[in-house]
């Protein structure tokens, strides 16, 4: 009782629970800064240029960016017209989506990985026939990619319709379609030009929290055995020491920059949802 | 005749209805087909699998193993100590930090600096998470060598390392305890001012204000997060393999060696290890969502 008190009135056990809390946060941070500096203290920049001069490097970070543009563009046209519809015509259907939505938090990475190598590393036949209609997706370059696009949208999903489904709540759906129709609007006008504006803000966080999820992803890309960012880091921390550390490094640094983008962009939401 | 009439009423009613019922379902059409084939066939295929054994013949044998075959009994025993583990110190990590930054009186700018940082921790897992725990905690890292040098602690001489049970949590503890944050920061929120105020007229101190009050309006939602939290450390792979190197057979290790490899000889019991994952999975989010549905009443 006396302890429950004082945690009350005083600020000091706050404070406490605040530094402990940004220790464990900032150490390993720190930590990891203060090894990729130490490779040669006549230039602590050393592991960064080593790094940056990596022709790998570029390779791969720049197929993950891809993937990520990729799985976010794909993303946006799946969900935006599906959460849109369900507003507008078919609420029944949103437990449904809601729960397909949130799958991946049944299904992790490494599940999900299985399952797809499992579906299509064999061909797809014709129904009782030896015809295929689709080879297997495995074994060539745009199939794995498709696989690997496909598979980030299913970890994304539950954030990128979660963050829309939020964005459309707070616009009045209906009146606006009625309107844009009464101007003489179809439904491709409407849904990029009236619909797609209106949730911007939402969409814009989706998608940073989607690249932070997708660039550095290591589970679907190594067992795909694609050349992504994720899988390339892991093998440099097989057989060097300072690269990785500058890396992980840079790749926190991404992370703080698409947080507090989104943190940014929703800010002014975020305040309007809290004083509802 | 009058039956009749009503009977037919009703018919072409009921026909109307369902043709523009069915074609109101057009627009959700590409999700549900993007849902069938690389959500539920993927997951079928690992249901199905899971019945047969390497000849092809049906069976529940593979369910059998799952409880009898020691790696296996001993992967899912030690993914979910470590789950729970870090569920529950990350709840109470989480709880505190996000306690102290809503209703234990540290100043209002203090509130965003931690949600975007816990944002930015919870996100950052993989790869370059344990990387930095290496630099961390490694046998020559930064506050192993500090705690050496000044404080004249050798943790690896006590018997720690970052490679085991309690090097892997503390690794885990760094995404769980943001994402604790997260969820309870808006959670606390919703403690009314009015709620307090009127515990106090009623002659409530501190404590029975927080055990008769605050918790028990709390607690669902703690549980739940903290069962999300535990999903989230279940689930896990790549921070596990990163650091370990597969050493430490925790289940997504033990899957994951099964994709690259069959070490089992039988690929069905793979799958069988799979479902078992999805079936914990599936029964902590069934909890979540039903702890869920109890905080809705009081927290919006």
């Amino acid at each position: 009782m006396n302890l429950l008190t004082r945690l009350h009135k005083m600020p000091f056990w706050s404070w406490l629970w605040f530094i402990l809390g940004a220790l464990y946060f900032l150490l390993p941070l720190l930590a990891t800064f203060e090894f990729s500096i130490s490779w040669d203290p006549a230039d602590p920049l050393k592991a960064y240029t080593r790094v940056f001069a990596d022709k790998d490097f570029w390779e791969t970070f720049m197929y993950s960016n891809l993937l990520a543009v990729a799985t976010i563009l794909v993303n946006v046209i799946l969900i935006v017209p599906t959460a849109y519809w369900i507003r507008l015509r078919v609420p029944e259907a949103r437990r449904l989506v809601e729960f397909i939505t949130l799958l991946p938090f049944v299904v992790p990475a490494i599940i999900l990985v299985f399952g797809l190598i499992g579906v299509y590393s064999s061909p797809f036949k014709v129904p009782f026939t030896e015809l295929t209609f689709l080879e297997p997706l495995t074994t060539f370059k745009f199939g794995t990619n498709i696989l690997i696009v496909a598979g980030y949208m299913v970890l994304a999903m539950p954030y990128m319709y979660r963050s829309v489904d939020t964005g459309m709540r707070t616009v009045d759906v209906r009146t606006l379609t009625e309107a844009a129709q009464s101007l003489g609007a179809n439904w491709f006008t409407i849904i990029t030009r009236v619909i797609l504006p209106n949730v911007r803000a939402a969409l814009l966080s989706g998608a940073l929290l989607t690249f932070a999820i997708v660039v550095g992803e290591v589970t679907l890309a190594s067992f795909l055995g694609v050349d992504a960012f994720g899988p390339y880091l892991f093998l440099l921390g097989q057989h060097r020491a300072y690269e990785p550390a500058a890396l992980s490094f840079f790749s926190f640094l991404l992370t703080w920059v698409a947080m507090g983008l989104i943190q940014l962009f929703t800010g002014g939401q975020g305040q309007a949802a809290g004083a509802h | 005749m009058a039956s009749t009439s009503l009977s037919t009423q009703k018919v072409s009613v009921s026909t109307s209805s369902s043709s523009t019922g069915w074609r109101k379902w057009i627009g959700v059409i590409p999700f549900f087909l993007f849902a069938l084939f690389f959500m539920i066939l993927p997951s079928a295929r690992l249901l199905t699998g899971s019945f047969f054994n390497s000849e092809g013949q049906f069976t529940f044998h593979n369910y059998q193993e799952l409880f009898t075959v020691p790696t296996i009994v001993n992967a899912y025993k030690l993914s979910i100590q470590i789950s729970a583990v870090t569920a529950i110190g990350g709840g109470i990590l989480g709880f505190l930090l996000a306690y102290a930054v809503t209703v234990g009186g540290l100043p209002k700018s203090m509130r965003p600096i931690l949600i975007t940082f816990s944002g930015v921790a919870s996100n950052f897992a993989g790869v370059p998470l344990a990387f930095a725990f290496v630099a961390t905690l490694g046998r020559v890292g930064f506050v192993t060598t500090v705690l050496k040098e000044v404080f004249h602690v050798d943790i690896y001489a006590a018997g720690f390392s970052l490679y085991t049970f309690i090097g892997l949590g503390l690794t885990y503890m760094y995404f769980q305890f943001p994402l604790m944050v997260l969820i309870m920061a808006p959670a606390l929120d919703g403690l009314r001012r009015e709620w307090r105020e009127a515990a106090e007229n009623l002659g409530a101190n501190t404590f029975q204000y927080w055990t008769r009050v605050a918790m028990p309006i709390l607690l669902p939602s703690i549980l739940g997060a903290m069962i999300l939290l535990f999903g989230n450390a279940f689930g896990a792979y790549a921070t596990a393999y990163a650091l370990t190197g597969g050493r430490l057979e925790i289940v997504t290790i033990q899957i994951g060696a099964q994709i690259r490899g069959d070490v089992f000889h039988n690929p069905g019991l793979g799958y069988a290890m799979a479902m078992g994952m999805v079936v914990i999975m599936a029964v902590s989010l069934a909890a979540y969502s039903w702890l869920q549905s109890k905080t809705e009443r009081w927290l919006k």
